[in-house]
């Protein structure tokens, strides 16, 4: 229960002033811009599009800056400034087979057509802090090397070709959108999908690795990950046919997973899917995990009972928005529920202490 | 959809290159917009983005990415539309009259398509040949055996 | 395309103002107030205009009845509001004179747990006839009259509430409604 209290504003103005002033810092030292939050914080960046659920690099930099690089309040201003947003419609399917590469990596096949592209990744690097990036200086130039614009097909479909994976039924149905319906369960895939996909990173990656511990366990492999931009093409109504009205960067994740059959499948490889704005692997594997884990139902495997099975579990508790807002609003004023608290614990201690001399006399 | 003519084809190309271009590139490239009466004023707004389930199956709500659209019909009574990623209201603006100048035939379109065209071909050439870079060359060690 | 003028010219005030005339609708039943700023093509009405371009979009599918379905109509809809348009039994929105809407039976009246999932009919009248109806219940203090092209119709969809199609009866630059809420009677 609230109560409509007075006499905070003063104090709340004061509170913002000094906000403003905590964000600012040192004075001395030179203000980041949204430019260089955009440019030189770009995984973050990433990360607050994914969960925003809003591409926009420019607009996720300057939330990472008013929200002192706090991402998960970044994400709730974005997800805020998204409701104003009057939707034109909705795309085409991107099609991630077109994606221009920046990585793509199999850890099933060795050889693949288009080759393993290592890209800009942490992967290989010592994980030892670089002091050289303390010191301002020169910036190590990327390798060049002709391209052979060779085709890189989806790895999964050269499994597909051989019978060997469980068949993907095309669909023209208008997906569900948890943003404009509230979600209910059973939730279809196509609305599990949408919601990991803006779910929290860490959530989704914690699901994920409960399974790789036993929880639910998919025996999974990284079929294909692959990181590049894509374009988007949006049907306009009043032309008649679809134009390209920009470019996303996208990582997308898809696992092969072991399937020895059920009562009403045969022993196939079945898949887990990840697809998430911006260069996020871990979110995207993770997803795929979660994605496969949450398939138990309908490929007729066991219930286990194991949390990332129980898609009323996930999918309601990974959004990160939703939960820092129930979560933090325990921290406002809960005056009179509390009183009414106090009372009856004051009551009850009453209680037994004459129940207690009653025992005694 | 029904067929698409060779002005349409034309139109697509148009529409995506002059989506695809940065704000300031194009400002640079087309700084004098033409007399012209707007029949939707520049408007910022999003477009819910698909993603397939399991990159080949039924679409999926992926999430959304700001659009800003605008149509004009210039003098000549040529109407030209725009549907450009980002907030960028002038870029919106000037994406709707080059189409319209592309509708109407005009000279002033080509040079710029042309301009952007090769500056994206040389991003994505960059882009590929710093992907080949790091692609991996396996070799397979020679076992003793099999000599 | 000559049919792409004729929307809000200041989108954000103008929505604003329509959005608020509508909400007065739907809360004072039978109430005329004032819908401006719509330019539409014949035989659109502006009132029934303004509220296409304030409360129809991408993802609401309208249904046109025959007396509205024109090449016209079709691609001023297209441009100012991106509506697919559909069979009256899926549309969120239905458009047209009472005549070309029936037989109402076929729009959607919500479920038990979503009521809201019903159709909202705006209905074109063609000018200003005599009141023939009494209307009672929420947003009316006691009584208002107002003319309605069927009395009947208008009944029994009350009598399903909280299921049934809600009204928006469009004239010239003016809007009044009828919710599934009010009470009917013949004057």
């Amino acid at each position: 229960m609230y109560v409509a209290t007075k006499g905070g504003e003063r104090a709340i103005d004061a509170a913002h002033d000094w906000l403003a002033e905590a964000r600012r810092g040192d004075p001395a030292i030179p203000e980041l811009s949204v430019a260089q939050i955009r440019e030189q914080m770009s995984l973050a960046v990433n990360r607050v599009m994914a969960e925003g659920s809003l591409y926009d690099p420019d607009l996720a930099a300057l939330a990472i800056k008013q929200a002192r690089g706090d991402l998960i309040e970044a994400i709730f201003l974005i997800r805020a400034y998204r409701t104003t947003l009057p939707r034109f419609g909705a795309s085409l399917p991107v099609e991630t087979g077109a994606m221009a590469i920046t990585r793509r990596i199999s850890a099933t096949f060795k050889d693949v057509p288009g080759g393993q592209v290592l890209g800009p990744t942490f992967d290989y690097t010592h994980r030892l802090l670089d002091f050289k990036l303390a010191a301002e200086g020169e910036v190590q130039q990327a390798g060049r090397k002709p391209a052979d614009d060779q085709p890189a097909p989806h790895v999964l479909a050269l499994l597909d070709r051989d019978g060997l994976m469980e068949p993907l039924a095309p669909s023209a149905a208008v997906p569900g959108d948890l943003t404009r319906e509230p979600l209910e369960m059973p939730a279809d895939r196509p609305l599990r999908l949408q919601a990991l996909s803006r779910g929290d990173e860490g959530f989704v990656l914690s699901m994920a690795y409960s399974t790789q511990r036993g929880y639910g366990r998919t025996h999974a492999f990284v079929g294909e990950l692959r990181i590049g931009s894509c374009a988007v093409e949006m049907e306009i109504p009043e032309l008649g046919f679809s134009v390209e009205i920009g470019t996303v960067e996208l990582s997308e994740c898809e696992t092969v997973n072991q399937f020895t059959g059920s009562k009403t499948e045969p022993a196939q490889f079945t898949r887990g899917y990840g697809l998430v704005f911006g260069q996020n692997e871990r979110k995207s594997i993770s997803m795929s995990l979660v994605d496969r884990a949450l398939r138990w139902e309908e490929l007729g495997e066991e219930d286990t009972g194991a949390p990332a099975q129980d898609a009323e579990f996930v999918l309601y508790h990974c959004d990160n928005i939703q939960a820092t807002g129930f979560l933090e609003h325990i921290k406002l004023p809960h005056y009179v529920d509390f009183q009414s608290e106090l009372e009856l614990i004051r009551r009850l201690r009453k209680a037994a202490g004459a129940s207690e001399r009653e025992a005694a006399e | 959809m029904s067929k698409l003519t060779q002005d349409d084809i034309e139109r697509r190309d148009r529409m995506g290159l002059l989506a695809r271009a940065t704000p300031t590139r194009l400002a640079e490239l087309f700084p004098e917009i033409p007399a012209h009466a707007l029949l939707r004023a520049p408007e910022a707004g999003a477009v819910m983005v698909r993603g397939r389930v399991g990159a080949s199956g039924g679409p999926f709500n992926l999430g959304e990415m700001t659009v800003t659209r605008c149509s004009v019909r210039l003098e000549g009574g040529a109407v030209g539309h725009a549907y450009v990623q980002g907030r960028d209201k002038s870029h919106a603006l000037r994406a709707a009259a080059l189409d319209a100048l592309g509708v109407a035939g005009s000279e002033l379109v080509a040079p710029v398509l042309g301009a952007l065209r090769a500056e994206e071909a040389a991003r994505h050439t960059e882009r590929a040949e710093k992907a080949a870079a790091t692609k991996v060359e396996f070799f397979t060690m020679v076992r003793g055996e099999d000599q | 395309m000559s049919d792409l003028s004729g929307g809000f010219a200041e989108v954000a005030q103008q929505s604003a103002r329509a959005f608020r005339a509508v909400l007065n609708a739907m809360a004072r039943p039978g109430q005329l107030q004032q819908l401006e700023g719509a330019a539409p093509p014949a035989p659109l009405s502006p009132a029934a205009g303004a509220v296409l371009l304030t409360l129809v979009d991408q993802s609401t599918r309208l249904h046109l009845a025959p007396s509205h379905d024109t090449p016209e109509i079709r691609n001023w809809i297209a441009f100012h509001c991106g509506a697919p348009l559909s069979g009256a039994e899926e549309a969120a929105f239905a458009l047209g004179a009472w005549e070309a809407l029936q037989p109402v039976a076929r729009f959607a009246m919500g479920t038990p747990d979503y009521p809201d999932r019903a159709a909202t009919l705006i209905v074109e009248e063609a000018g200003s006839n005599p009141p023939n109806a009494r209307l009672s219940g929420p947003g009316i203090e006691t009584q208002v009259k107002a003319y309605l092209p069927d009395i009947a119709a208008f009944q029994a969809n009350h009598a399903g509430f909280p299921l049934g199609f809600d009204c928006l009866f469009t004239a010239r630059d003016t809007v009044f409604g009828l919710p599934r809420s009010s009470n009917v009677e013949a004057l």
